[in-house]
């Protein structure tokens, strides 16, 4: 079973957000980063760029399969976590090892705060992925 | 409802992420592609290819029907000798790729899971004279012992000698008690053996092969790995690579089209003509310059004009690097030019190498 933090917002394509302050730390699941498994490569197009909810903002790149990342909310993409994106090593397996924490994905200073309310909690999240799990 | 094999307990019981390919719940991975690809170019892991077609041909007109069905020539093949082969349809189009093995009283043919039912339909189409086919698919289970310590570790739990049997031959013998066809055979790059074991005896050869390599820690491998590993080899996927719409030729598999074997083959007049005015296209290698991975279906320029598209492509754990195959016209198919790929709406670019990918397997030839 994937681990579903209760702190934690959750959009329907499987990205995850911290709330800090005006401040969202986005991420992927536990649920995605072991459909996607081995991630070798991740790139936020949009950082710099003032995106809206729902827009693609960049991808991710595992053995198998390339993902598309989805703003979970609308602001500009103010920072990519420079630590999962090191050219040496296994640097972007720490979103497979860890992703609610190391693992994180960009920053996005949030332009419209009502949307926080329509993302998913942690109980309509666990169902999402219960119903994805058992089709 | 798909079908399991004899192993899915053990790939359960592993950790196994499990997926249907080729009609049955199979292992994509267990402790993830890349440490698993690893495991099998170091050491030595196991693969459940039980999901393989097995057909058995006899009779006493067998070796002339498989000659007329395969590219390849049987007639060459001594007893417990295999040989890669592909069947074609009338076009050159491939029907589907194969082992075929000489064994005392049959032959037995390998083939791809996805194209089982088509392959046994078709051979079955094409009978005549005295040939008896049987499929046995579910009678027998298949295990892949990938890995350059593939030999140490089988020949702890086996009772013949594994050293005299040359690549792409075989053996009969007993492993872990139970009598089973040994072949050294495999799908990636590395040395190592196929076992083919009576389906209700699976579980016993797997219990004991897991014990005897934990010295070498032997781990079961997942499907992911299997691609990755046959990929960075150039072996073709079937569904990917080669299908009804290519040809052996364009394939780079020449050299199991044998034109001129006497009694000829199914496609053998279409492939003749391709051979003389050359393929129009090749499956070539390309190897990526940068970070970016290409997948099946990318488009593939040369100098800005349109040359061709992937088939095949992943990050090569072995070479860290994206690689793929690719269809490409036969003036852009040179070694070192340097081709580009559309990835997302970008052109990456990535150089023709000579097949294989990764140059360093331990497989004996």
């Amino acid at each position: 079973m994937s681990s579903i933090p209760a702190d934690l917002k959750y959009t329907k394509t499987h990205e995850w957000v911290r709330v800090e302050g005006d401040i969202a730390i986005v991420g992927i699941t536990d649920f995605a980063q072991k459909e996607l498994s081995d991630i070798v490569y991740v790139e936020i197009t949009a950082l710099g760029k003032t995106v809206k909810q729902t827009e693609t903002i960049g991808f991710i790149e595992a053995v198998k399969a390339t993902s598309d990342i989805y703003a979970p909310v609308s602001g500009e993409v103010i920072e990519a976590n420079a630590q999962i994106n090191k050219k040496e090593g296994d640097a972007p397996a720490m979103v497979n090892r860890d992703p609610y924490g190391m693992g994180w994905l960009c920053k996005i200073k949030i332009s419209n705060p009502a949307e926080l309310s329509t993302l998913l909690d942690q109980a309509a999240y666990t169902n999402l992925v219960q119903r994805s799990q058992h089709h | 409802m798909s079908k399991t094999t004899p192993f899915y307990s053990r790939h359960l019981a592993a950790g196994g992420k499990i997926v249907e390919f080729a009609g049955y719940q199979l292992p994509l991975q267990f402790r993830g592609i890349i440490p698993e690809h690893h495991r099998v170019r170091t050491t030595v892991g196991v693969f459940d290819v039980s999901h393989m077609g097995r057909i058995r041909v006899w009779g006493a007109n067998a070796l002339q029907f498989i000659n007329r069905m395969t590219t390849n020539d049987a007639s060459n093949l001594e007893v417990y000798q295999a040989q890669y082969s592909v069947m074609c349809y009338p076009d050159g189009g491939i029907v589907d790729d194969l082992v075929v093995y000489r064994l005392p009283d049959h032959f037995l043919l390998v083939v791809n899971g996805a194209n089982n039912e088509k392959d046994t339909a078709w051979l079955k189409e094409h009978l005549s004279g005295d040939v008896q086919l049987e499929n046995v698919t579910t009678e027998v289970a298949q295990l892949a012992v990938q890995g350059p310590k593939a030999e140490a570790c089988l020949q702890k739990i086996s009772s013949i000698g594994l050293a005299p049997i040359g690549f792409y031959w075989a053996a009969e013998g007993k492993v872990a008690g139970v009598d089973v066809l040994i072949s050294r055979t495999g799908y990636t790059g590395e040395d190592g053996f196929e076992l083919y074991i009576p389906a209700e005896q699976a579980l016993k050869v797997w219990d004991e092969l897991m014990a005897a390599g934990k010295e070498f820690e032997i781990e079961p491998i997942g499907l992911g790995a299997r691609d990755t590993l046959r990929l960075e080899m150039k072996y073709c996927l079937y569904g990917n690579d080669i299908d009804q719409t290519t040809n052996p030729l364009e394939a780079g598999l020449g050299f199991v089209v044998k034109l001129d074997k006497p009694g000829g083959f199914i496609g053998a007049e279409v492939l003749q003509k391709v051979a003389n005015e050359k393929p129009r296209r090749r499956l070539v290698c390309l190897e990526m310059e940068d970070r970016a991975i290409p997948r099946p279906k990318l488009s593939v320029f040369a100098d800005g004009n349109p040359v061709g598209f992937v088939t095949s492509g992943t990050l090569s754990p072995s070479l860290n690097k994206g690689i793929a195959l690719a269809y490409v016209q036969r003036e852009s198919a040179r070694v070192g030019t340097k081709l580009t790929i559309e990835i997302r709406g970008n052109r990456h670019q990535a150089v023709l190498i000579a097949p294989p990918f990764y140059k360093h397997g331990s497989r004996k030839k």
